[in-house]
């Protein structure tokens, strides 16, 4: 296989890669993210503490977790069906996708919005905030690098479970690498591919890490140096 | 201005309770400030907490500016609306500052004004106001990252101001800053409270704090308050632990077992006078000078002075009226068979 044979076959799974980790992703962002401030509100000594609430969201967050990705994958077939109305190629690959990542960002939002300080949340109910300032002015501006970090990690998660989704027809690199690297014998086109994901993976992690380091004001070495340079 | 009658708060854990407080009764006048002083665990800070509802009292109540506040609804951790409201006239500073690492200077001041709804011209124009007044008006732009403890804690008074509060509650504000800095944010706090007429509530665990910018204080042990008062009646009372904390006198001598020993405590005007020296002349007596001490309290000079003179307390009757009557406070240690002071 030439060059000129990969390329047209490469900008095509690439642009399905894009579409279906970008969809899943947006969606994860949507449903994952509420959930996980979800769990701190209704957690004990949160503002919206609800044993019930609580309990059955993070049941079903660590069933979601702990399902492997390929058995999600086939179980939510007539689900698939339902929402896109096909259960192949891309559009398909983006339901399991997105129902696997978004307890996956979930638990990682989780974490982050409980890395800020009680006492922040505690001055704003004290100057008379609601529920909801604490959770817009508070919690998720303070923990946005952490959100970031986290969604660079899911983003990254979900491209490899995107080339697993490939393994059942769902379009993209994995799917390429899968057709043409493993059942025609193709390791150069394998490589390639390979290849192309390392980067994909690496831009990825490092666009992820610029937005974390530049939305994240805490006086560290790097402003430490800031200051040094402006005296 | 904000008044507590029988607040009592407990926690339980399992099946285990904890009184944080049993059943305290604070008075605070409008226009003082007023400092609250114990050891970690005395409650202090449940009290300051339940001030503005950040922790609901089990039983009692809390008004503030006429506003029963304990009266309104709520749970614990989702107050209702009139509460919010009745919070944005009470502001709040705290030890750790609480400041938002994710906005300026000026936006972490904007805060309230924003949870009001302010638009934000006005907000950046009060906002602007407040950091002049707290002397901080070029780090607008700055990051809390960037700024030093003190400038951090003017930032979180300058923010608590932001609702025009008639009341500012203080919750160990200084206790992470050092001396010099705690010195500089109490001289804020004083100069605040006498322009703006603001009403101070402050928790400390240093007896400095009280002396340097309190008008009345109470101390607190084991969840009660054991004795309250202004400044002026404390140091007054010879039985006050909090004035003998203020003015530690446990390290004057006793005196001869058969002389007469005076504790002499002066403020205010009587504090300038040279009474020692008038006392011995006028009466031909020697006057033995144990310890003595003077300092500032609340922007006055105070003194207490431990002195011997020779001869029985019948026999120096006379002096000690003269002492009285130059509004000195008098009182006469007994010696006991032991030497030590009863």
């Amino acid at each position: 296989m030439t060059w000129d044979d990969m390329q047209p076959l490469l900008w095509t799974a690439t642009q399905e890669t894009f579409q279906m980790v970008g969809i899943a992703t947006l969606v994860t962002l949507l449903l994952g993210l509420p959930l996980g401030v979800l769990l701190v509100l209704t957690d004990q000594g949160g503002p919206l503490r609800n044993r019930v609430v609580n309990k059955v969201v993070g049941a079903i967050v660590n069933v979601g977790r702990s399902l492997p990705f390929v058995i999600l994958l086939v179980a939510l077939i007539p689900f698939t069906r339902w929402v896109v109305g096909t259960s192949i190629g891309w559009q398909a690959a983006t339901v399991p996708l997105a129902v696997g990542a978004i307890p996956f960002y979930a638990r990682l939002v989780e974490s982050a919005v409980r890395g800020v300080d009680r006492g922040l949340v505690e001055a704003v109910h004290a100057m008379g905030g609601s529920t909801w300032s604490v959770v817009r002015k508070a919690l998720l501006p303070e923990a946005l690098p952490a959100l970031v970090s986290a969604l660079t990690t899911t983003v990254i998660a979900l491209i490899g479970y995107s080339a697993m989704a490939g393994t059942v027809g769902g379009g993209g690199l994995g799917n390429l690498a899968i057709t043409y690297g493993y059942m025609r014998f193709e390791t150069n086109f394998m490589i390639v591919i390979v290849i192309e994901l390392v980067l994909l993976v690496a831009a990825v992690q490092l666009v992820g890490d610029l937005a974390g380091r530049r939305l994240s004001h805490r006086g560290g070495p790097a402003s430490l140096l800031a200051r040094l340079r402006r005296a | 201005m904000i008044t507590t009658k029988g607040l009592t708060k407990v926690y339980r854990a399992g099946d285990r309770q904890v009184t944080a407080l049993d059943g305290v009764d604070l008075h605070v006048r409008e226009g003082e400030v007023y400092g609250v002083v114990g050891t970690s665990g005395a409650g202090k800070s449940t009290l300051i907490r339940c001030v503005n509802m950040l922790e609901r009292p089990s039983s009692g109540t809390v008004t503030v500016d006429g506003l029963d506040l304990t009266a309104l609804p709520g749970g614990e951790h989702r107050a209702g609306r009139e509460l919010r409201e009745a919070r944005r006239r009470i502001g709040m500073v705290f030890q750790h500052f609480n400041l938002l690492s994710s906005r300026t200077v000026q936006q972490n001041v904007e805060l309230p004004l924003e949870i009001t709804g302010l638009d934000r011209h006005a907000r950046r124009r009060k906002a602007a106001e407040l950091l002049d007044l707290v002397g901080l008006a070029d780090k607008a732009r700055s990051y809390p990252g960037q700024l030093s403890g003190g400038q951090k804690q003017r930032v979180g008074i300058a923010r608590a101001l932001a609702g025009d509060p008639k009341v500012l509650l203080s919750d160990e504000a200084t206790s992470a800053l050092d001396p010099e800095t705690t010195r500089s944010i109490l001289r804020l706090l004083r100069d605040l409270n006498q322009q703006l007429g603001l009403t101070v509530l402050l928790i400390t665990h240093e007896m400095d704090v009280i002396k340097t910018v309190c008008d009345s204080a109470a101390l607190m042990r084991g969840g009660r308050i054991v004795e309250s008062g202004t400044l002026t009646d404390l140091l007054a009372d010879e039985r006050s632990e909090l004035a003998r904390e203020l003015f530690p006198l446990s390290e004057f001598g006793t005196g001869r077992p058969d002389a007469t020993v005076l504790e002499i405590t002066f403020q205010g005007d009587s504090s300038g006078r040279p009474f020692v020296s008038q006392l011995a002349r006028t009466y031909q007596i020697d006057v033995n000078i144990l310890g003595a001490a003077v300092e500032t309290v609340g922007g006055k000079l105070v003194g207490r002075m431990r002195v011997e003179l020779s001869g029985s307390h019948r026999d120096n009757v006379v002096p000690i009226g003269y002492l009285r009557e130059q509004g000195l406070q008098v009182d006469v240690l007994t010696n006991t068979v032991n030497g030590a002071v009863a």
